[in-house]
């Protein structure tokens, strides 16, 4: 939906219009919602069992999937209309500018994640498949970090974004604390088995 | 037994002069409407029209920006942080009356009123480039004159070294300023002798006719080889000092944003390139273009500099 508004406005549809630098703010939009969509992304999980409804996980695939499209569109805009395409310096972008390097390692580790989220994968790699969507983690931190140091001096809203980012995370660690050892993500000391094993309140997947 | 149809009261027929234009009334509905989501359709320059001569030597050949671009995409933090806030908000900034208090190194000091400062000063217009230190670029057509005949009204004395400007600091106009996202009353500051450089203008007006308030009504400085932040806005205070002036964005990040501030595509900004710029208004796919050193002024100021590192005194 966003997409379609922005289209409108680019060609002037509707009434609609992007200002005076339309490539800045298509560019800034399409970044933004790929950050809310990941923020949402994160959210399904304690949403889920904050509300006891288990089947909101069935949205989680889609709304990542929209979150590396935004994140796609946003760096092709990037490329072809900000820079116009101009290779040398994308090159000199991604090595010199820490908030593009960032935004960029962002967006690679944003594949395999998008690669491996058809049910074939799912099952393909079991328990790795777990592990490997833990980067989701970093890739929102990173996300994050790219927009607050891209902001010249106004850091309001990435600060904003950064304290749901660390509600996302927290809640995570407190519950993976509170769990018991067994169900620890990060798989305990053998003979730590009891009843209450494979519980379900282990993150991911059922 | 058939109903009798009741009776039209008259105070429900259409009055025909409302039947006649309902046309009208339809479209100033949907017009009021799509307002809501439509920024800046027109873009008559508005503003009472001046009298000026138009200065050809000081004057570049590239086409201007549409007068909608350069008052709708402003960076006056003064009104909020992202570039439609100026020209949603700068309205509330009362510019009538108004003055310029004159301090420091000058024998000729005080308070004096807009009228006071403008009179007797022919105003010329000239087409400059503008680069902003984020890196986009326009081309306007200002209305001023030089900062330099202001100046030597009051007479600096030998000691002044340099010049302070202030903005106005008025919370209640200014909604920006309710925030601390710059330590406020916005201050900027120019060495005497690039503050009495010919290029350095006062401008009171754009595209021939008084300045915008998200533009820096009713006067401002505008300096055409630096990046825009040193041209400073609704100026109500000028001061000649000895030492360096603490300026607004040197004080926020100074190692982003140094004193001088000449547009030097060869020192980049911490955060991004300088190398290279977005002229606003350009045709698709041809808006990035090099930058030039000194913002393609330096035959006529890059003397001033002789000798220094501008590496270090970015």
């Amino acid at each position: 939906m966003p997409l379609l508004w922005w289209t409108c406005a680019a060609f002037g549809l509707f009434g609609l219009s992007l200002g005076a630098d339309p490539v800045k703010k298509l560019e800034h939009a399409c970044g933004k919602t790929a950050l809310n969509l990941l923020m949402i992304t994160l959210s399904v999980t304690p949403v889920r069992s904050l509300t006891g409804l288990p089947q909101l996980l069935r949205l989680r695939r889609m709304l990542g999937l929209f979150a590396f499209f935004y994140a796609v569109v946003h760096f092709t805009i990037y490329l072809v209309l900000d820079l116009e395409l101009n290779f040398r310096l994308l090159g000199a972008d991604i090595a010199k500018r820490p908030y593009i390097t960032i935004g960029f390692t962002a967006l690679v580790l944003l594949v395999p994640l998008a690669l491996t989220s058809t049910n074939g994968m799912m099952r393909r790699l079991g328990a790795r498949w777990q592990r490997l969507h833990r980067l989701i983690y970093p890739i929102a931190a990173l996300a994050v970090w790219h927009f607050y140091w891209q902001v010249k001096r106004d850091v309001r809203e990435p600060l904003l974004y950064l304290g749901i980012l660390a509600l996302l995370l927290g809640y995570r660690l407190l519950r993976w604390q509170r769990l018991p050892a067994d169900a620890h993500p990060r798989a305990a000391a053998p003979g730590a088995l009891t009843s209450r094993s494979g519980s379900a309140t282990a993150p991911g997947r059922t | 037994m058939t109903p009798r149809p009741t009776p039209i009261a008259p105070s429900e027929i259409t009055p025909p002069e409302v039947y006649f234009s309902r046309r009208t009334l339809l479209a100033a509905a949907l017009a009021s409407a799509a307002s809501g989501c439509v920024r800046a359709a027109g873009g008559e320059p508005a503003g009472a029209p001046l009298a000026y001569e138009r200065n050809a030597r000081y004057s570049v050949s590239e086409k201007p920006n549409t007068y909608d671009e350069i008052t709708t995409y402003n960076n006056f933090y003064e009104f909020g942080t992202d570039k439609e806030s100026p020209s949603e908000y700068a309205r509330m900034m009362r510019t009538r009356p108004w003055s310029v208090t004159v301090a420091g190194e000058a024998e000729v000091r005080g308070r004096f009123d807009l009228e006071d400062l403008l009179k007797g000063q022919p105003l010329e217009e000239r087409i400059y480039r503008f680069r902003c230190v984020e890196a986009w670029s326009l081309v306007v057509p200002w209305v001023g004159f030089p900062l330099g005949k202001l100046l030597g009204r009051f007479k600096p004395t030998s000691r002044a070294k340099y010049v302070e400007l202030t903005t106005l600091y008025a919370p209640q106009q200014m909604p920006g300023q309710r925030a601390a996202v710059l330590n406020w009353p916005y201050v900027e500051g120019l060495r005497i002798d690039e503050a009495m450089h010919p290029l350095t203008l006062v401008v009171v007006g754009l595209y021939g006719r008084t300045l915008p308030n998200q533009d820096g009504a009713p006067l401002r400085l505008i300096v055409p080889w630096k990046y825009g932040f040193k041209s400073i806005k609704s100026i109500v205070q000028i001061r000649f000092t000895e030492r360096e002036p603490n300026t607004a964005w040197n004080v926020a990040a100074p190692h982003e944003y140094g004193f001088y501030a000449n547009v030097n595509p060869a020192v980049d900004h911490p955060r991004w390139s300088q190398a290279t710029e977005r002229r606003l208004g350009s045709p698709f796919l041809a808006a990035r273009r090099p930058t030039l050193p000194f913002n393609g002024y330096a035959a006529e100021v890059a003397s001033l500099y002789q000798g220094m590192d501008l590496r270090r005194y970015f």
